[in-house]
């Protein structure tokens, strides 16, 4: 079993086509759809958990380019500032995944950006916005950059 | 008056402080002493208990006196790096608050509103060090004739600047959870729907009110740690009200006392002092809070090993109940639970959420600690005890 995270951006001109669903019927892929919108400027955006054999998702991952889709990997894009981070605890609370979490001995707030799938539920939810995009959100996400 | 063995005064342990022999120890270090050791010689040993909180404080704020410029002015609307500031004091003293959002902020326009700069970072700003435009505006007036200013300021150089935050370290606080089938954005943070989390925001054991459950040893002039510096108790804060049901060992059920409380900004540190912003609520400031609990004798003493299992607060429903005003109490849970990452609610275990940081509420008992241990900060007494 092969995973990837990955941002898919779907220009205006392919946003009513059905694209996803294909990667199941066509590649034997299982998919998870962690997030999506489509922005006012009508293009979409998804965040997207794909997997199956490797040699699947990688013919899946050739499909989307070549329908139009950019894709990108989301590994690692969230990141934390540990300068700005207070410690307290309420992107746990959201985290979908538990890549943020408490240790119960010393209370300590972690994040583990393996366990990340880049959702960003946690970036606008930090009192300190600490948590961030490493690449311009503006690009990816469509999050305005505080 | 309660006969007791032990009996301390403010002053006895004042002078220990001074010639270096105070025992001090933090309220996590305390639970441990008086299980082991008992309630009296608890009180024997231990001369203060320090404890600590560090969450988003509401009803925080600065008075500020900007000085006169020239020509003078009698400014009748002021604003810091845009945000308005109360100016219906005097000339040029003016009160900025830490919940008031920046005049051009789009508010919830755009829901959730992300409020990403207010009067909370306005304060974190100043105890940084850095410069902040100040904008007034006046009618002008014979004596003070100016009818509009702008300039930098910056800590060092006002002549005052006095944190004063009329309601901090709340005893108690309700645990919020959303019944509804859609997210709600709270005060108390974001509530995913049907029973997605449940979010606390006190810190407990080390927390400053639940350490001295009756207010034996906080009143007016307690001197504590206040955003990284020295500050001191004004008063019961505002929606102080210790007419709550308690535990039988006096823990309040849900809100109960408050503190007001003030410093000078000049010595406090941008790492206690924090502008945030709450999705969809508003802007606030987190504050760091140490309140030192003398131990004057075994009474106090058995009050500051209180551990989280002898704390409860209310479980309320933030979807539904709570913005009609209806008391919708779900359940009654301890901190111990709350702390161990999930509560059970309506059968389903449900992931529990601190908005208060642990972590640096033991920070700031630790720091007082030192503080207290090195002579160089001497308890208050205070002159008047808050309500009980």
């Amino acid at each position: 079993m092969y995973t990837k995270m990955l941002v898919l951006r779907f220009p205006r001109i392919i946003t009513d086509k059905p694209i996803v669903c294909a990667l199941s019927r066509e590649f034997d892929l299982c998919f998870n759809i962690l997030k999506a919108e489509i922005l006012p400027g009508q293009e979409g955006i998804m965040v997207l958990e794909l997997s199956g054999h490797k040699k699947n998702v990688n013919k899946g991952l050739r499909y989307l380019r070549s329908s139009g889709v950019k894709v990108k990997d989301v590994e690692q894009e969230i990141r934390r500032n540990g300068e700005l981070c207070i410690q307290c605890g309420a992107c746990t609370g959201i985290c979908p995944t538990t890549a943020l979490h408490i240790n119960r001995e010393t209370m300590e707030v972690i994040f583990d950006p393996k366990q990340c799938k880049g959702c960003a539920l946690c970036v606008s939810v930090c009192p300190v916005r600490a948590m961030e995009i490493r690449f311009s959100k503006d690009k990816i996400l469509g999050y305005r950059t505080p | 008056m309660a006969d007791y063995q032990v009996n301390k005064t403010f002053k006895e342990i004042n002078d220990r402080i001074r010639s270096g022999k105070a025992v001090v120890v933090t309220a996590e270090e305390m639970i441990g002493i008086v299980r082991e050791k008992g309630r009296v010689a608890a009180a024997r040993e231990v001369d203060v208990v320090t404890t600590g909180t560090f969450s988003p404080m509401c009803s925080s704020g600065a008075f500020i006196n900007f000085g006169h410029s020239v020509p003078g002015i009698k400014a009748s609307r002021v604003w810091l790096n845009g945000v308005p500031a109360y100016a219906g004091l005097a000339a040029v003293d003016i009160y900025i608050g830490a919940t008031e959002p920046r005049v051009d902020d789009p508010l919830n326009k755009v829901y959730p509103g992300e409020f990403l700069y207010g009067g909370g970072h306005v304060i974190q700003d100043l105890v940084a060090g850095k410069d902040v435009v100040l904008t007034a505006d006046a009618y002008g007036t014979h004596c003070y004739p100016n009818r509009h200013i702008e300039k930098k300021i910056r800590l060092e150089q006002l002549s005052f600047a006095q944190l004063c935050n009329p309601r901090n370290a709340c005893q108690n606080y309700n645990c919020a959870v959303n019944l509804t089938d859609k997210t709600v954005y709270t005060y108390m943070g974001t509530l995913r729907p049907r029973l997605g989390n449940a979010n606390y925001c006190t810190s407990g054991q080390l927390s400053p009110l639940f350490n001295d459950p009756y207010y034996m040893t906080i009143g007016v002039g307690t001197r504590i740690f206040l955003g990284g510096g020295e500050g001191y108790v004004a008063c019961a804060g505002t929606q102080h009200d210790p007419d709550v049901p308690r535990t039988e060992r006096g823990v309040p059920r849900k809100a109960a006392g408050t503190l007001m409380v003030m410093g000078d900004l000049k010595g406090m540190s941008p790492r206690w002092l924090v502008g945030v912003s709450i999705l969809g609520y508003g802007c606030s400031m987190a504050v760091g809070i140490g309140v030192p609990i003398p131990i004057l004798n075994e009474e106090i003493a058995f009050y500051t090993g209180v551990s989280d299992e002898d704390i409860v607060t209310q479980v309320v429903d933030y979807g539904k109940a709570y913005p009609k005003g209806k008391a919708g109490v779900l359940a009654e849970v301890t901190y111990a639970q709350l702390k161990s990452g999930s509560i059970k609610l309506e059968g389903r275990d449900v992931p529990t959420a601190p908005l208060s940081s642990y972590v640096r509420a033991r920070e700031i008992a630790g720091e007082l600690k030192a503080w207290i241990k090195s002579g160089r900060f001497l308890l208050g007494e205070p002159q008047k005890l808050l309500p009980s």
